[in-house]
């Protein structure tokens, strides 16, 4: 028997829509599960105070500045070198074998997975270079773990830059360098802000690269050779050891909402910068 | 002419960016070659059988077989292609054939959210939900493969959206217009002609979705049970080769910590021959 494909079309549509439909419930579900659970022992008073008891009662201040410090200190180390890296394969060089290289290096430690990390920072920069567990450890490792975004995003807002731009500034007399800087970057801004954002959301919320070579003490970070803790992994501590399920939940929506609003405001650039160029 | 000063600026510019577009291949080539030193050694000192096919893992003792989280690792990245597979591709379809322009927008950034949300979330939403879920309606302790399956389905979507629905967008308009216009349905059309074309980018995209998948660790831990024999069932406890570095890495020393870098060293093959596979279904799209 033949199944009338005006039938068989109009059921793949419903059930097409029913697998996006539930995909998003997913996501819609796990953010109501982490406000619902969170927001009661959740307040600014919570993200002000210290933890006691292993982080029983109290709140989590050590574990919000020792992330904000690693996230920082990530992207301080990392903008650089990823937007240097950008400009240089954009503006500075011809499509060649040198060029594959380096992208085939890119793409590599894009495929990486967070674990590796953690066990290369710790015996590269945790014992080899004697730093310990600390800020400068965790941070380090966490640049070469974001570089690849940086360098991605950075790449594809300074190609969407107009030719014609670059080529006025030229004109005038400008050198390579400063149509760069003058020209080329202040218009790719946008776009390179947003991989910068996505690369500290990542950062916030990554435990496997940050757990070994930062360690996990829950003392506020005074040096960059102080362990610390950040949200993400006293999350997974409270968690695992069972230390508390409500200041999980409070902490675990700390965490969440503030990926989810750095991720939202990253799409809006991102929205802003395609609206653009279309 | 410019004046020599400015010469000499620019020249030294493009040396520090050329020092900095090399900075990624020495990291690489550090990452590769610190996990290397630590972790061959101790396959000449054991031997290279008796860490990938023997059987029992206890390092203090001077076993140091993986094959059972080798095995645990393929499983798991299984299942969660298994799960996530048809659900990403399905969700990847909607949203470049089926969705209007207005869907599509609120639509695409929701499922890119996904991989946004932490990995421990992921874990501990897993045991608190999943877990029991497993151990009320199917018995066992409900930290299984299945569980792990399940989580890391959900959490390699973003992947396998993402990269399949490009790969379908990639698939020129007049594609989908000369179907339509023989007279064959939307789906008709999708089936026969556009997901054909797309192939290779969809194959990409299961391909990274794995390697996603076998890389993951602070979610599978949470789930896993962490047992260290190959699982006999859906229900049963396992160990992969990423949980056992970290639940390990703290406290080992020697031999033990040599052990968990040969783990890292298969590991990171796994990963590179997955990388490649990726690579060569991507580049002979390209070609095409």
């Amino acid at each position: 028997m033949r199944i009338n494909p005006r039938l068989t079309d109009s059921f793949v549509r419903y059930f097409l829509n029913a697998q996006a439909m539930f995909t998003v419930g997913i996501l819609i579900i796990i953010i109501f599960i982490i406000f619902i659970k969170g927001i009661g022992s959740c307040s600014l008073s919570f993200m002000l105070t210290y933890p006691e008891d292993m982080g029983r009662h109290g709140g989590i201040f050590p574990a919000v500045i020792g992330t904000l410090f690693l996230v920082v200190l990530s992207i301080l180390f990392a903008t650089p070198l990823g937007l240097g890296t950008a400009i240089y394969l954009t503006e500075y060089t011809k499509e060649s074998r040198l060029t594959t290289i380096i992208r085939f290096g890119v793409e590599s430690l894009a495929g990486i997975p967070s674990i590796i990390y953690g066990l290369f920072g710790f015996i590269f920069f945790v014992i080899k270079l004697r730093m310990g567990w600390s800020l400068l450890a965790g941070s380090l490792t966490l640049t070469i773990m974001i570089l690849p975004t940086i360098i991605r995003t950075s790449e594809e807002a300074i190609k969407a830059v107009p030719r014609n731009l670059r080529m006025v500034s030229y004109s005038l007399g400008a050198t390579k360098w400063e149509t760069t800087v003058k020209v080329v970057l202040p218009s790719a801004a946008p776009g390179i802000l947003t991989g910068i954002m996505l690369s500290i959301g990542r950062a916030v919320g990554e435990t496997a690269a940050v757990i070994f070579t930062m360690g996990s003490s829950l003392r506020l970070p005074t040096s960059l050779m102080e362990s610390g803790r950040t949200m993400a992994v006293h999350f997974y501590i409270l968690a695992r050891e069972g230390i508390s399920m409500e200041k999980a939940y409070a902490t675990a929506l700390v965490l969440v909402a503030s990926i989810l609003a750095i991720n939202i405001f990253a799409y809006y650039m991102m929205n802003k910068v395609t609206s653009k160029y279309s | 002419m410019r004046p020599v000063k400015a010469v000499i600026k620019e020249r030294i510019i493009k040396q520090i960016l050329t020092a900095f577009a090399f900075s990624s291949l020495l990291f690489l080539f550090l990452i590769f070659a610190f996990i290397l030193i630590e972790g061959l050694p101790l396959f000449y000192k054991v031997g290279v059988q008796n860490i990938i096919f023997g059987m029992k893992w206890a390092p203090t003792r001077g076993f140091f077989g993986i094959f059972p989280m080798i095995v645990s690792s393929f499983l798991v990245t299984f299942g969660a292609l298994v799960i996530g597979g048809p659900l990403g591709l399905g969700c990847a379809v909607y949203l470049a054939e089926y969705a209007g322009r207005r869907q599509r927008t609120v639509l695409k950034p929701a499922l890119e959210l996904l991989a946004g949300i932490p990995s421990v979330v992921y874990g501990f939403l897993g045991v608190l939900y999943i877990v029991p879920f497993i151990r009320i309606f199917f018995g066992g302790s409900g930290f299984s493969l299945l569980a792990t399956s399940i989580v890391l389905g959900i959490m390699i979507l973003p992947t396998v959206i993402s990269i399949s629905y490009d790969a379908l967008m990639s698939v020129p308009r007049s594609y989908r217009e000369g179907a339509l216009a023989m007279g064959s349905t939307k789906w008709q059309a999708t089936w026969r002609v556009v997901i054909p074309a797309a192939k290779s980018g969809i194959l990409a995209s299961c391909i990274l979705g794995m390697g996603r998948a076998v890389g993951e660790t602070m979610a599978v831990i949470m789930v896993a049970g962490n047992a260290l024999k190959i699982p006999g069932g859906l229900l049963d406890p396992l160990r992969t080769l990423t949980s056992n570095i970290a639940l390990e890495l703290a406290y080992a020393n020697g031999d033990h910590r040599m052990g968990l870098f040969s783990t890292g060293v298969v590991l990171l093959s796994i990963i590179m021959v997955l990388n490649y596979f990726a690579n060569v279904v991507i580049k002979r799209n390209m070609s095409k």
